[in-house]
């Protein structure tokens, strides 16, 4: 990996992912305000259609991205010393790509 | 740096700061952002819960019901209405929209009295 995102790229990335969560969320509201999931089967068909899966891995790809960047500002902000700040970030790189693989099990792996 | 003729003013009691609007939204959008993070998790979980069994499905239905998990999803719908608008307000921002002080005062006061608003319907419907 090249020096992680910085600068003019972290502030790209934060926005682009931004406006994708913001779309996704409009899509989300709008749906279950027209039709509601009513059963077991309704909300699994919905959410494990081919097209609402691959948006919602999106969405989850451009959440833990954005929560990448956000966090990863606040502990330069905040922590200061550079061992403790380095194992921060490791734990929180650690623990987002884990969500992210498991968001992607959630929704990739359980399609019938 | 910190001689004698360029000493700063060091004024840190933070219960006497007079903070502007725009700081409280500033703060506020960080402070959401992680609770925002800290919610993914459950967030994960019900969904992977949801979605394994009819049974799973009943689980999270009655977990919803439970007084601790609405309260949880009370300060998440909040965190969300409030990071949401302050990220909008930054956006137009960037496009120069509302950068002036009088504008932006105005739009910090509305991104936050609507992130309040926005959970006190949430509290309205679960409660």
């Amino acid at each position: 990996m090249r020096k992680a995102v910085t600068g003019l790229r972290a502030w790209l990335v934060q926005r682009i992912s931004a406006v994708y969560m913001l779309l996704f969320i409009v899509y989300v509201l709008a749906h279950f305000a027209v039709e509601p999931p009513r059963s077991y089967l309704e909300w699994r068909g919905w959410i494990l259609s081919p097209a609402v899966s691959i948006v919602s891995v999106v969405f989850f790809t451009a959440l833990l991205v954005h929560a990448w960047v956000g966090l990863r500002d606040v502990m330069m902000d905040y922590v200061k010393p550079l061992a403790v700040r380095v194992f921060m970030l490791a734990l929180l790189a650690g623990g987002l790509l884990a969500m992210g693989v498991w968001a992607a099990r959630i929704l990739l792996s359980a399609h019938d | 740096m910190t001689n004698g003729t360029h000493r700063r003013a060091v004024f840190f009691d933070l219960l006497r700061i007079q903070m502007p609007v725009g700081a409280l939204t500033s703060i506020t959008h960080r402070v959401t952002g992680v609770l925002l993070a800290l919610g993914v998790p459950f967030v994960l979980y019900v969904l992977d819960l949801s979605l394994q069994s009819p049974d799973g499905y009943v689980q999270v239905l009655a977990l919803l019901d439970r007084w601790f998990v609405k309260a949880g999803l009370i300060v998440l719908i909040w965190s969300l209405a409030h990071h949401l608008l302050a990220g909008i307000r930054h956006l137009l921002s960037d496009i120069d929209v509302g950068s002036l002080l009088p504008s932006a005062r105005r739009s910090a006061w509305i991104v936050n009295l609507t992130g309040i608003a926005v959970a006190l319907l949430a509290a309205g419907a679960l409660l």
